[in-house]
């Protein structure tokens, strides 16, 4: 078992012959990602990558009943392409996309509001990865392996950290979710930590924050009432001075909140195994395994 | 992107906001030919900076004759000004803003954020105006109210009239305020701000509401629709690396320390400077080179981080992904050789053939440290620093 996605999963993906779309797009076919289509509009009727192009997501969904879509197009048309793949019936919506402004977020999360069914993953996210089965996102492949821990994430090459310390000390991955680095984001640590608490094949959980906003904290209270997997977490930014963009839009601390430190207490106070050096993260899950198994 | 004082006070004139008569001057010669115009016999002359704190700094005075309006602006433009909210170096005052004082009988607070649990904007007034919001928070959370915004039908009058009846205004003024803040939500989602601030929102002792102050910042990423606001940019506001860094698509803050950091990533980019300073170093910026490593990149990011001579020692961590590892090598071995630094540089590569770039790295001839690891990346660099 994984969440969100596997080997079954039917993706198509939006930008399709733009230069990310293609490329990544590519490297999920190489992966065994099982791509269905893509979508430009005005490019319908075409072929590309052997794949059939469509003008609209309607006239994809109609076509190959996509379970999810990965939109490449640029920030400026981004939430026009999430509600016309939610207007279409994709049920999964993972946005890589980064640069979207923030009103139009909440744009999309108040429409959003009126179709629980629909899950939307980033944008500003590497994507979502079921090792060994399905890899939608621009996230390197190679370096996953199919196993026991799920992994989410605000930052995306943290994440390849992540994955890349519990590969080489052979744990593995379940599914890794790149929950995106903007300040409003389709999906939010809980919601991940939720599947992960139900997915029997994850036994431990990554979580890897950054400062700014309360999502962590807001995670933390949660895991403290309903995850009972053993939690690791690390925190990015307990260098970073106050008031100043670090890189995501996301990540800034503001009036003094939304600091590392006070995020790693919080998480402490919840139970979670907290990390302070963001190369100790995959010995961290082994030593909390071990000791969880004693 | 922020705006200056007289830029967000121009933006609520244009939507027919209530502010004070005022010019905006760059001379001695404009500051008095300003008084003139303006005419009465006080004015308040307004250091134009990028930062609060200015009226405790001294860059706001309070003055009664066109001897004092020359005294003071002569004294505040081409200077720069330091404030609490500011480095020691302080902002360059470029303008001014001359105004006619007004008479206040109380003052009010006004803001609205994006709020980021809640997912919407939230309006936030207070009866404690002219003092900042965070320490209103602080001494007295009960006294801010709140109105949440509705992204698909905006703010509603029934919202401004629950405010300015809980602020107790009365007759006229709920009729103005209910019009400010109609209009300010419009104003909130039409220029793409991510930030407002009417602090003080003053009553007149004529009992009619007027914006003294105001702090405006629009969202980066929506300036591709926003051409005028854009026009608005004073990078002479900025810091300078930081710009020169935006150019390249870089992104660069600059720090206390003297360990130089080059990361593709935000995360590990901060993860970066926290393992630094985990093993006992300082570091001397962020610094995200984005996914494509690529030679013209990692040249310029060198060279903005070597402009900052405090540097000792640099640390390259660049996680590999789906490019090749020994590619990025030639262009970290290709910008070393043209940035003719003599400062070590240590390297850490992980990903798609990361053996054969540390080889490459070792046999380049240059000042160049491979490192087996992300600690051991950390450790050699702090060591490097301290030589």
């Amino acid at each position: 078992m994984s969440i969100l996605i596997n080997k079954n999963t039917r993706v198509i993906c939006q930008g399709f012959t733009g230069k990310q779309g293609t490329f990544h797009s590519e490297q999920a076919i190489a992966y065994g990602t099982k791509m269905v289509g893509g979508v430009t509009p005005e490019k319908g009727g075409q072929k590309h990558l052997n794949l059939p192009v469509f003008n609209t997501v309607h006239d994809a969904y109609r076509e190959t009943k996509a379970d999810a879509s990965v939109i490449y197009v640029p920030a400026p048309f981004c939430k026009d392409s999430i509600i016309e793949a939610v207007d279409a019936g994709i049920k999964l919506i993972i946005c890589i996309t980064e640069g979207i402004p923030v009103l139009d977020m909440l744009q999309v999360k108040a429409y959003l509001a009126n179709h629980p069914d629909v899950r939307l993953i980033g944008p500003n996210c590497p994507g979502v990865i079921t090792p060994g089965e399905c890899k939608i996102g621009i996230m390197p492949g190679h370096i996953h392996k199919p196993g026991k821990v799920g992994i989410v994430s605000r930052s995306g090459t943290l994440t390849y950290e992540a994955v890349h310390q519990t590969t080489e000390l052979g744990l593995g991955q379940s599914t890794c979710v790149g929950i995106g680095g903007d300040p409003i984001a389709g999906t939010n640590f809980i919601d991940v930590l939720a599947l992960f608490e139900k997915d029997p094949q994850t036994e431990i959980i990554v979580m890897v924050g950054e400062i700014g906003g309360t999502a962590e904290d807001e995670a933390a209270a949660y895991i403290k009432k309903h995850v009972h997997k053993p939690v690791v977490s690390y925190i990015a930014g307990v260098t970073a001075p106050e008031g100043k963009r670090m890189g995501h839009a996301g990540a800034i601390i503001a009036g003094g909140k939304g600091t590392a430190a006070e995020k790693f207490a919080v998480l402490e106070a919840a139970g979670v195994h907290t990390v302070r050096s963001p190369a100790e993260i995959g010995r961290t899950v082994a030593k909390v395994l071990e000791s969880v198994r004693a | 992107m922020n705006l200056h004082e007289y830029q967000a006070k121009q933006l609520l004139a244009k939507y027919g906001l209530p502010i004070s008569k005022s010019e905006v001057v760059a001379s001695v010669d404009e500051a008095i030919h300003a008084a003139n115009l303006l005419g009465g016999k006080r004015w308040v002359v307004k250091a134009q900076v990028h930062a609060g704190g200015r009226g405790k700094a001294g860059g706001v005075k309070l003055v009664s004759s066109k001897d004092e309006v020359a005294e003071v602006a002569k004294n505040l433009l081409g200077k720069n000004l330091v404030t609490y909210q500011t480095t020691a170096a302080g902002q360059p005052v470029h303008q001014l803003l001359i105004e006619t004082p007004c008479d206040i009988a109380k003052e009010l607070y006004l803001g609205a954020v994006i709020d980021r649990s809640k997912q919407r904007i939230v309006f936030m007034a207070s009866t404690e105006g002219g003092v900042e919001i965070e320490k209103i928070a602080h001494d007295h959370p009960e006294k801010i109210l709140t109105a949440v915004v509705d992204p698909l039908v905006g703010v509603q009058p029934y919202q401004a009239r629950e405010l300015a009846f809980a602020l107790g205004l009365s007759g006229q003024q709920i009729k103005q305020f209910t019009q400010l803040l109609t209009t300010l939500g419009r104003m909130f989602g039409e220029c793409d701000f991510s930030l407002l601030e009417i602090n003080p929102l003053v009553i007149t002792t004529e009992g009619n509401l007027l914006c003294l102050d105001c702090k405006l910042n629009i969202d980066d990423n929506a300036l591709y629709r926003q051409s005028e606001l854009r026009g608005m940019r004073d990078i002479s506001q900025e810091d300078e690396r930081e710009n020169r860094a935006r150019d390249w698509e870089l992104n660069y803050i600059a720090l206390e320390g003297n360990i130089g950091c080059m990361v593709n990533g935000a995360g590990l980019a901060m993860a970066t400077m926290d393992i630094v300073k985990l093993h006992g170093g300082n570091p001397a910026n962020f610094l995200d080179v984005g996914g494509g490593a690529t030679k013209e990149r990692v040249t310029e990011a060198f060279k903005i981080i070597l402009s900052d001579k405090n540097v000792k020692a640099i640390l390259v961590n660049i996680f590999g992904g789906i490019v090749r590892c020994d590619l990025i090598a030639e262009g970290i071995i290709g910008a070393v050789a043209e940035v003719k630094t003599n400062l070590p540089v240590v390297v850490r590569l992980e990903g798609n053939n990361a053996e054969l770039g540390a080889q490459k790295l070792a046999a380049s001839g240059l000042n160049i440290i491979p490192a087996q690891s992300f600690t051991d990346a950390a450790i050699k660099v702090v060591e490097a620093a301290k030589a």
